[in-house]
């Protein structure tokens, strides 16, 4: 799918996806990963600052993927979750490490991981897993 | 406001694998049939909307709602509508509201999708699309993925059961026999559901709808006009559409689609009826998990109680509420952007009593429910008989 | 190249992937003795990094620990240089990719460095100039490696995977460089040549003329310049592409074998290539007392060697508890079968 290899479209999210920086709004202190473009509980009243977030959390929900999209077919089965972060936001991620501990409620830290590859000459995506401690 | 416009033909292509056929033909006999059905003439209609979600992506196709009008030889406006797998559902409410307003007397809806050209995995990243492809996509989650993420909360939160799940399949499967166009006619058990190929714990293959090819085609127009065509009016009598975040991990709740509560909301206070007043409906059951979902959001049954419900046989076709007589997204197939105008199509049916072997006695009210993505669209639409 | 006694590791940290092969299970599948193989290599197990893992993601890790422990913002770090010879790219660095993630900012110097497994020591050689020279305030030099061993070659008991990463500065040392030194030489011993997945070594030439002469070497420059004896040190870290190598080493050099005991990472772990000497040394650091010795000497084949002299402060107590240690990695594993390690690996073609 050629929008995954738009190299433009990854860069300008490394900064979210490599170290987890989301927003909060000024106004209302709603925090926000992703960070959002706008704060959707105050819109033009509000007022969005960079807000760096810890990367710890709990699995909120989880799924075993079995049929993967392209791109992921060699990483099956792989582990999808919401994870509830401290700070309060919900990010949707894959959960790495012994899953023997996995649960709804298991504590998780994000780590740095590749997210995918594209193909074997483009570049490679890196991000944030989540993984069971 | 209510009551002034109306459905007064159907078409609907054999849902299915049709390897030997495009896009456009789809489309085609579609139309065809439901003009055919309204009896009424292609010089007649005023304006199309096509529901479809992706041709861009499954046959590297846009612009297909001219390229219609085009093979029909028709130069009226023709405008494509997308919402994911909402699309058909939304492309007759873009219908509905245009008779309604009085700028258009006869409006053909079509809704199509051709998805068998591409292989399962790129099937399966297109239909992706339909999520957050920035905070979903590109952690690999899937379609099935975000559905098996609402059903294990689901499970979490109500303690819905696997067999639960798998008894919607058992039930539309079983209807899907009593429909001619359905792609999957045969039936299956649960133990058939429960030992199926995992695709998304805790969903596998059979608690999946299937990669469909397929068209379906309404004719919706003004009262006065449908007064000229049949005495069999079949009233759109209230329609809701609703947003949320496409994101799902960006919702409230898991374990609900808000956006069909609100859409159902607004159509049934324009019908001015309430949930126990209807008689049939088709809902929007991608996943299994959906349907015991969507049970709940419309109001059929309390929240947390959609898997009971089921289990009880409450939405069998000889149940209180029949759900999915068409055999569902699951068994009657699912080409996404078809999907909401053959619902439409199976209620204008049963309320015409023309629904065969399926056919629910008596039926006078009729629901549409048509989701898009992992809920960020719901389509909602009621309609009555006139007679 | 002796110093200032002054500059020296602000912050070290490591990481080691959490998946574990054993010697028995690759023997196996090749129909070797296993015990033979543990008593001639003194390896047991080795650590190799998850299919979503690399090098850029190992030096990550390592290198948020070694902040973590260093205290510091990520924009007071001056320059980034990652060893390794398995970058995930042949041309784009590995480099700014760690500082990307670690949020760096863009005011910072950076580079790839290759020498078979000693780059990371170059790397940090290269930041101990820059803050000696004062052009920078810190400098991060990592060595990593998702290390190749070609399927039932030898090298496969031992080519592993890991990183540590040490910030290098002059404010709140935990360890100061003392002095180091270097031997090189144009010693084909080891070598991958573009478009090759598995390096290709000389076998029995790798021990006297390039690992032996070469860790040797450097050792003694760096006694000659201080003026000191092998045997002053408390700790000793040698390379470790098996056991054997670094155990004779330092009989060689006179060095008792216990002094090995600390940073003897490569039994339980393997050879993490440009990972190797330096997750010897976090180690160390982890069990090192206020004012001890230790004497660390890498080795890259092709050949070269970076030996240093490094004196332990007070601070390390207190730094040692702000990041996990290598031990914590040490238990954190799951064993995996040959099946699994050669998916993860990538070593399944189509």
């Amino acid at each position: 799918m050629p929008h995954r290899s738009s190299v433009p479209l990854a860069w300008r999210r490394f900064e979210a996806r490599y170290r987890l920086v989301g927003n909060r709004c000024a106004n209302c202190g709603t925090v926000y990963f992703p960070p959002k473009a706008i704060c959707p509980k105050c819109r033009r009243k509000g007022k969005l600052e960079k807000c760096q977030l810890k990367g710890e959390g709990k699995v909120y929900s989880y799924t075993i993927i079995h049929a993967a999209p392209s791109g992921f077919e060699k990483r099956v089965p792989y582990c999808i979750a919401i994870i509830e972060l401290d700070e309060g936001p919900r990010v949707m991620g894959e959960v790495v490490g012994d899953l023997a501990l996995l649960d709804i409620g298991a504590r998780v830290r994000a780590v740095f991981r590749k997210i995918y590859e594209d193909g074997e000459d483009g570049i490679i995506h890196y991000g944030l897993k989540w993984e069971l401690v | 406001m209510a009551k002034k416009v109306c459905v007064v033909g159907v078409g609907l292509t054999k849902f299915g694998e049709h390897w030997d056929r495009g896009f456009r033909e789809l489309a085609i006999e579609a139309g065809v049939k439901a003009i055919e059905d309204a009896g009424i003439s292609g010089k007649d209609i005023d304006a199309m909307y096509i529901g479809n979600m992706s041709g861009g992506r499954f046959i590297g196709q846009e612009h297909i709602a001219s390229l219609i009008a085009g093979e029909l030889g028709l130069n009226i406006p023709s405008t494509r509508v997308e919402a994911a797998c909402a699309s058909g559902g939304l492309a007759v409410r873009q219908a509905y509201l245009a008779v309604l307003s009085g700028k258009h007397d006869i409006v053909l809806v079509g809704g199509v999708e051709k998805m068998t050209d591409l292989s399962t995995a790129d099937v399966t990243t297109t239909l992706a699309g339909a999520a957050d492809q920035e905070w979903e996509g590109y952690y690999g989650a899937t379609f099935p993925g975000l559905y098996a993420l609402m059903a294990r909360r689901h499970m979490y939160e109500y303690g819905t059961t696997r067999e639960q799940l798998a008894l919607v399949a058992v039930k539309n499967h079983e209807n899907a026999t009593k429909n001619p166009i359905a792609q999957y006619p045969f039936r299956i058990t649960v133990e058939d559901v429960i030992n199926s190929t995992p695709v998304a714990e805790p969903l596998n293959l059979l608690d999946c709808s299937p990669i469909t090819d397929g068209a379906a085609a309404v004719i919706v127009c003004s009262e006065e006009v449908a007064k000229k065509l049949t005495d069999k009016l079949v009233y759109i009598a209230g329609s809701g559409h609703a947003t949320d975040t496409l994101a799902l991990h960006d919702r409230e709740s898991l374990t609900e689609i808000k956006a069909t509560r609100l859409a159902a909301k607004m159509a049934y206070e324009e019908a001015g009826i309430r949930p126990r007043d209807v008689d049939v409906a088709e809902v929007h059951d991608c996943f299994t998990i959906a349907e015991i979902m969507a049970i709940e959001d419309l109001g059929f049954v309390e929240k947390g109680k959609g898997g009971k419900f089921v289990e009880d046989g409450e939405t069998k076709l000889d149940g209180s509420i029949p759900v999915n007589t068409s055999g569902g997204l699951k068994a009657c197939g699912h080409p996404v952007g078809a999907t909401g105008v053959k619902q439409i199509s199976e209620i204008v049916l049963q309320l015409r009593g023309e629904a065969g072997e399926r056919q629910v006695k008596d039926a006078r009210i009729g629901l549409a429910h048509n989701v898009g993505g992992s809920g960020a669209t719901a389509v909602v639409h009621i309609l009555e008989r006139g007679w | 190249m002796k110093l200032d006694g002054k500059v020296g590791i602000v912050g070290y940290g490591c990481y080691v992937p959490m998946y574990r092969i054993k010697v028995e299970e690759i023997a196996s599948v090749w129909g070797e003795d296993a015990s033979r193989i543990k008593n001639g290599l003194l390896v047991e197990e080795k650590a190799i990094a998850g299919d979503d893992e690399d090098t850029a993601t190992i030096a990550v890790e390592a290198a948020r620990n070694a902040i973590k422990r260093a205290s510091i913002a990520p924009e007071q770090i001056g320059a980034i240089y990652v060893g390794s010879e398995s970058h995930p790219y042949v041309v784009k660095p590995t480099a700014t990719i760690v500082g990307e993630a670690l949020g760096v900012g863009n005011d910072y110097t950076a580079a790839d460095l290759e020498f078979a497994c000693k780059a990371g020591t170059a790397g940090i050689q290269m930041c101990l100039g820059l803050v000696k020279a004062g052009m920078i305030d810190y400098g991060l030099a990592i060595g990593a490696d998702t290390a190749q061993g070609a399927p039932g070659d030898a090298l496969e008991y031992t080519a592993a995977s890991g990183g540590a990463a040490f910030v290098i500065g002059r404010k709140d040392v935990l360890a100061k460089v003392l002095a180091t030194a270097s031997f090189s030489s144009d010693t084909p011993d080891f070598w991958r040549r573009p478009f090759q997945h598995y390096p290709r070594h000389a076998a029995r030439f790798t021990g006297a003329p390039a690992y032996f002469r070469h860790v040797g070497g450097a050792v003694n420059f760096l006694l000659e310049e201080m003026g000191m004896k092998a045997n002053e040190f408390d700790h000793v870290v040698f390379h470790m592409p098996n056991g054997k190598f670094p155990l004779r080493m330092a009989k060689m050099l006179g060095i008792e074998k216990d002094k090995l005991e600390n940073g003897f990472v490569v039994s339980k772990v393997g050879n993490t290539y440009s990972g190797s000497s330096l997750l010897g040394l976090c180690a160390t650091l982890d069990k090192a007392k206020p004012g001890e010795l230790i004497l660390l000497a890498s080795f890259g084949s092709g050949a070269g060697s970076d030996a240093f002299a490094i004196e332990v402060t007070e601070l390390i107590e207190e730094k040692r508890e702000l990041a996990p240690t290598f031990e914590y990695y040490l238990n954190r594993k799951v064993y995996v079968s040959y099946a699994r390690y050669a998916k993860m690996r990538g070593k399944l073609k189509e």
